[in-house]
């Protein structure tokens, strides 16, 4: 019969990996463009598969915006990432799946560090898009104005000429570091159960707020 | 005591300086309320709206001789739009390009130009649902549609055997019926035949146009009257929904000096029709088939392209025939306003040479009818007894009453144009509660669901026809007026006096909170089936057939595709079929080309496709260019296109920026 505080760490396990799941269900970042001709902000959503708007026509219409300063269109069949990091995240999942059937502490830890590593890569890898639109400006732009780059910011408010733009991160960033928190959490659980193996025989309390609750007393 | 006595003459005087105070201020109150003027600063807060806020109320007034409707706001008067129907519209294309051409169309051909009257909101249950807006043509009969997604003219429809369509567009309850009554009776169906064989030939005939829950409208059947001047209209409600009610002058069947010669029997009639009834004679195949051919110009939303469908012959019903279908009322004094109170039981006949206004009863009116008290018959229809339907009159103190509206507690308002005022009174008791001087001599008068089953009785607009020296002047021709009141005291409270677009007859208005969700920001390119849509530039195309040359053109934030166009040659019709791809809200684009003869440009919002014909008049090269200041390179939104002699082979090619 396993103790209280290894089954606390194997139902924050799952709650990492549901988490995580949560992930393809909502955007990852917003990015809002406020202009004197926009009182109304458009606003543009990068999911883990696909960059979205306000509406169907969003993208278009920052594109028409952004020609004029010789930035490229903005199309997501463009961007490899988008294809492929849905399987990755996919990678992560299953991973967390057998980390969690195998209740191995170990396994939390390096789960939680290669997703968390991943998750580095990721934003860098946003940031990095952004600097490419921002200062990859095409010669024939009709406006141009020297030293002047357009790439919004990674979290946080920018003016780019008539724009102001504010980054934010949004709903999946924080899924994927709450998935990433609770695989922390679930080792350092794991690790003080087995200390405590020997002395601690309480009785088994399955409801998963009781074990916060448990989680947050230790 | 010398000193005390000195001290009370001091307080006297105190005493005389403050009644003296008290009397001014009262002849200040007295005289103000008087002019029912209040103070301006109170008025000017009435009727601002800040800057980027929203008025209360849209309100469409018919534009009259210019053939259009206008969109002002309500409170604050300011023009929002002018929606082009019966008139040609340079400024957008409307009625040139070839698109919208067939909404202009007749059974006399192209008509450019009509006199519209009377702007009608659609209803569901009485009260005004935002769906649509009806319009009338006084000139050559027809009525239109107004589709209120888009502000746009969607449908006209021409009224066979009918002259001077006055009495229309008014809707019965639920929009099932749209009527149009002919203010000129004519023969019927026409034929050539003596003027002065009026009281012969001339009939009047009452249209009732049959509204699909799609909007598209059919003619049902006619009503076919004595040959008198129908002039307006109003259906009843809740229970006298059955019924509609039209005004008659000219019950003398006079045809020369009418001024003099319709102006001589103390009464003329309001007819009374139920419709009811008449759907079912029509439907027992009581009718007389008639010739009369009309046209019905749909406008497409999918292809947003008109199409007209011509029809051949009407039915018709004749009132000594169908008993129970017409009752004559007799009114007053050439009665012009017929309108129904709020609750369908009130019916205002406004004898506009007269000064009272006789008011009807529908319980008494369907008592007379049961009892059948009449008082004769004019060609088979019963002529109710007077006495017997009059529910009460309003001894106005004014001359020419001429519209009724109505609020939500009880109160009725009636236009006066010779002694240029609106009055208010009282359902019931018939008194006058208020008078308040208008600027001047106004027509119609509206309330915000002022016909309705349900008005929204905040604020009343008066519609002048003169206004002389109450603006700074424009040379002989000046602009008519509206006037904005205040009523939802008891006394109506001067606002606003602004002038308006055309001339205004009636007008309708509708709270914002219902119109506003319900408008369109683009027209989707997707579902876009012109048959001439080009959606990608990639599409852009040049097509040659013959002596007809098709340009499939986009326009897109700032260019177009192709603006670079060789191969047309002399002798060619060159249509544009122009699309503005753009999606986004508010970006809209122009077309125009130079030398365009007896045509105008084209204005595109985002998604849609218009089309403008063009035959070059002369070899050369010839800019054409984006009318609508678009964008930040709007200047550069141009391009060329190459006419070569007739016999010249110059190959069709078609670009945009290759060097």
């Amino acid at each position: 019969m396993k103790n209280l505080s290894s089954r606390t760490a194997s139902w924050l396990m799952l709650g990492a990996v549901l988490s995580s799941v949560l992930i393809y269900f909502f955007p990852l970042w917003q990015i809002t463009l406020y202009a004197p001709q926009y009182p109304q902000g458009i606003r543009m959503y990068i999911w883990i598969n696909k960059i979205t708007g306000d509406d169907p026509y969003t993208l278009q219409n920052i594109n028409i915006l952004n020609h004029y300063v010789g930035m490229k269109d903005i199309d997501p069949h463009a961007v490899p990432e988008l294809s492929y990091f849905p399987f990755v995240l996919a990678g992560i999942i299953f991973l967390g799946l057998i980390a969690w059937i195998i209740k191995n502490r170990w396994f939390y830890l390096t789960w939680a560090i290669l997703y968390a590593i991943l998750g580095a890569i990721a934003i860098y890898d946003f940031y990095q898009w952004e600097y490419d639109y921002g200062h990859h400006l095409s010669p024939t732009a009709p406006i141009k104005v020297p030293g002047m780059a357009y790439q919004p910011p990674l979290i946080g408010m920018k003016h780019l000429l008539n724009f102001t733009a504010i980054s934010l991160p949004h709903w999946a960033t924080f899924f994927l570091a709450l998935s990433i928190l609770l695989g922390v959490i679930a080792y350092y659980c794991c690790r003080s159960s087995y200390n405590k193996r020997n002395t601690d025989q309480q009785p088994v309390v399955p409801d998963t707020l009781k074990s916060s609750f448990v989680l947050f007393h230790e | 005591m010398k000193p005390k006595q000195f001290f009370l003459s001091r307080l006297q005087l105190l005493w005389v300086w403050g009644f003296a105070a008290l009397f001014a201020w009262l002849l200040q109150a007295c005289h103000s309320s008087q002019s029912g003027a209040i103070q301006h600063s109170d008025a000017a807060e009435a009727v601002y709206v800040p800057p980027g806020k929203y008025d209360e109320f849209y309100a469409f007034l018919s534009g009259g001789y210019n053939g259009q409707v206008s969109v002002y706001g309500l409170p604050s008067g300011r023009l929002f739009k002018i929606i082009p129907v019966f008139s040609v519209n340079p400024e957008n294309g409307y009625g040139y390009s070839e698109e919208t051409k067939p909404l202009l169309m007749t059974s006399y051909g192209f008509i450019p130009w009509d006199d519209a009257h009377h702007s009608e909101l659609s209803q569901t249950e009485g009260v005004p649902d935002g769906r649509w807006l009806f319009i009338n043509a006084n000139n050559t009969p027809r009525v239109a549609r107004i589709d209120l997604k888009t502000f746009e003219t969607v449908e006209t429809i021409e009224i066979p055997n009918s002259a001077g369509n006055h009495s229309s567009p008014f809707v019965t309850e639920n929009t099932e019926y749209v009527v149009a009554g002919t203010r000129f009776s004519v023969p019927t169906p026409q034929e050539d035949v003596p003027i002065d064989s009026y009281k012969k030939n001339f009939k009047g005939v009452l249209s009732f146009i049959k509204v699909q829950p799609s909007g598209n409208m059919d003619l049902a059947f006619q009503v076919m009257m004595p040959g008198f001047d129908y002039d307006l209209a109003h259906a009843g409600k809740s229970k006298s929904k059955d019924w509609v009610f039209f005004t008659c002058y000219n019950s003398e069947e006079a045809h020369t000096l009418l001024e003099v010669n319709a102006s001589q029997k103390d009464k003329d009639f309001v007819a009374a029709i139920n419709w009811k009834k008449a759907e079912e004679y029509v439907q027992q195949g009581k009718y007389h088939q008639m010739p009369g051919i009309y046209y019905d110009n749909r406008f497409d939303t999918s292809t947003q392209t008109a199409h007209s469908i011509v029809h051949q012959g009407v039915k018709v019903l004749i009132p000594s025939e169908c008993p129970g279908l017409v009752y004559f009322i007799p009114a007053p004094k050439s009665p012009h306003g017929v309108d129904v109170d709020p609750s369908g039981n009130y019916i205002v006949a406004n004898g506009k040479l007269n000064a009272d206004l006789s008011v009807f009863s529908f319980d008494k009116i369907q008592q007379a009818i049961e009892q059948k008290q009449f008082d004769g018959n004019v060609d088979g229809i019963p002529v109710l007894k007077f006495d017997a339907v009059l529910a009460g009159v309003v001894k106005s103190g004014g001359l020419g009453p001429l519209h009724t509206e109505f609020d939500d507690k009880g109160n009725a308002y009636t236009t006066f144009f010779i002694s240029s005022e609106v009055v208010k009174w009282k359902l019931g008791t018939w008194q006058v509660e208020d008078r308040q001087p208008t600027f001047y001599s106004p027509g119609h008068l509206m309330i915000p669901g002022g016909d309705s089953h349900k008005p929204w009785g905040k604020y009343l607009v008066a519609l002048n026809k003169i206004t002389k020296d109450r603006y700074l002047p424009t040379g002989p021709e000046l602009c008519q007026s509206a006037q904005l009141f205040d009523i939802s005291g008891d006394k109506m409270k001067l606002l606003l006096d602004f002038p308006t677009v055309g001339e205004p007859h009636y007008a309708q208005a509708i709270p914002a909170s219902i119109l506003m969700p319900r408008s369109d920001k683009i027209y989707s390119l997707a579902n876009n089936k012109n048959p001439f849509v080009t959606k990608t530039e990639k599409d852009a195309k040049v097509v040659r057939t013959g002596r007809r040359v098709d340009v499939y053109m986009t326009e897109i934030r700032s260019h177009f595709v192709p603006d670079n166009i060789e191969g047309i040659r002399l002798g060619d019709t060159v249509y544009f079929h122009v699309t503005n791809i753009e999606q986004d809200w508010d970006a809209a684009h122009g077309f125009a080309v130079e030398g365009n003869q007896n045509n105008a440009e084209l204005l595109l919002m985002p998604g849609q496709t218009k089309t403008l014909k063009w035959i070059p008049q002369r070899v050369g090269v010839f800019p054409f260019y984006c009318t609508d200041f678009c964008s930040a390179l709007h200047q550069e939104m141009q391009g060329y296109v190459r006419v070569s002699p007739a016999n010249e082979q110059i190959a069709l090619t078609w670009s945009t920026g290759k060097e």
